[in-house]
């Protein structure tokens, strides 16, 4: 029975990919690209990826959604022009070859792998208690690998600038985005009143339970950006000029105290980000602390745009 | 078998039932309004029922609570979404 399910769910998944592909409007592709993160988050929750399904679901298909209907709205203008100048058959068989290939070598490449592949989670196991942290996958990505994490981290604050970059002249240091106006009595500031509470409420629960099961600082920023963005798009606030100094230090905050705890790592423990013993669960908690509210601001960031209007 | 297994056999498929007449819905009604309502039923009652019957098998009632709080959050989010994507539809005309 649940394999029926589980290859009904495939089945669609890759259908729904064929189609995202296919489809000739910018706007629904988009939608099909919303619809398909929320199925692969079905995927990961069925391979007890539970962790994975989360920032699958917060970031794959909410905020990358978010981004994609965005840009898709601002495409819509152009997109007639971008249809005309159609690339003629000979470029794309040549394109869906070069695709077909690609997709041919990495199904080589996973079929060609080791079984059972080759796994360092028994190491993992067996050394979590040095970590004091009850979730491995909190375990691996803010001890073991806890370098990757850091670089996550920082490329995303430098997706953000990337973004940011993007200003016109004038509007350099400016507020991002739109100005956002609607209907002061109306539901959607209803919405942005009633929902952002609830909504930190459950960041905060889904950031402190990572330490011991699923969850964690990524999903939970991404929950309290969703709320914010909420509360602008409602016109009860707006988003600050991004030349503000606290903004900017409010954005580095979290990678800085990371670096200073790795750095402080080589003189306490012999190596960049390796804890004191007895001292990585403290540690790793205020790593994670530091980091939320700046990857939250981070993420709203990105998704709230370049800097259109002058500060003023 | 017991009482409540039955109970949340019976309930989970009239959720799953609603869940499919909205779909149905979506994909026949005529305008904009009409399949929103159609949406709406999915959300409201088919998650309703379908929470409603995996309540006698949670374990505690913390997550007992989780599970209505998940209906309710998602009450809350279709209801606004629809009110805005009908006074949207309704601002623009109707568009096939």
């Amino acid at each position: 029975m649940i394999e029926t399910l589980n290859i009904g769910l495939a089945l669609l998944v890759l259908a729904l990919a064929v189609w995202t592909v296919v489809a000739r409007d910018t706007f629904a592709a988009a939608i099909g690209f919303v619809a398909y993160g929320m199925l692969l988050t079905l995927v990961w929750v069925q391979l007890r990826g539970v962790d994975v399904a989360l920032i699958e679901g917060a970031i794959g298909g909410g905020l990358t959604g978010a981004m994609l209907i965005g840009a898709s709205a601002r495409l819509r203008r152009t997109e007639a022009a971008v249809r005309a100048e159609c690339p003629g058959v000979a470029t794309r068989l040549a394109a869906a070859l070069v695709a077909a290939c690609v997709t041919a070598a990495l199904a080589v490449a996973v079929l060609a792998l080791p079984d059972p592949a080759p796994t360092l989670a028994h190491e993992t196991a067996a050394n979590m208690a040095a970590t004091g942290v009850g979730n491995p996958i909190t375990g691996v990505l803010l001890a073991f690998r806890a370098m990757d994490t850091l670089l996550e981290a920082i490329v995303v604050l430098f997706a953000m600038i990337g973004v940011w970059s993007l200003a016109p002249d004038r509007a350099w240091g400016g507020r991002p985005g739109r100005l956002h106006r609607a209907d002061p009595d109306g539901i959607l500031a209803y919405l942005a009143r009633v929902l952002p509470p609830i909504g930190i409420v459950v960041a905060v629960y889904i950031f402190w339970i990572g330490a011991a099961l699923p969850g964690g600082k990524f999903q939970g920023a991404s929950i309290l950006a969703a709320m914010w963005l909420l509360v602008v798009m409602a016109g009860l606030t707006d988003a600050p000029p991004v030349s503000r100094t606290w903004l900017r230090l409010a954005l580095v905050a979290g990678p800085v105290v990371f670096i200073a705890i790795g750095a402080a790592g080589v003189a306490t423990a012999g190596a960049f980000l390796a804890y004191p013993d007895g001292l990585a669960k403290p540690l790793i908690k205020v790593i994670e602390w530091a980091l939320l509210p700046s990857l939250a601001l981070t993420l709203a960031l990105i998704l709230a745009g370049a800097p259109e209007r002058p500060a003023r | 078998m017991s009482f409540l297994d039955l109970f949340t056999i019976v309930a989970v498929s009239a959720g799953a039932f609603f869940f499919l007449a909205g779909t149905v819905g979506l994909l026949r009604f005529p305008d904009a309004l009409t399949r929103l309502h159609a949406l709406t039923k999915a959300d409201n009652l088919g998650l309703g029922l379908v929470v409603l019957g995996l309540l006698p098998h949670v374990d505690g009632v913390l997550g007992g609570l989780k599970l209505v709080a998940i209906w309710l959050l998602a009450l809350l989010a279709s209801g606004a979404v629809s009110q805005l994507i009908a006074r949207a539809a309704r601002r623009t005309g109707p568009r096939a």
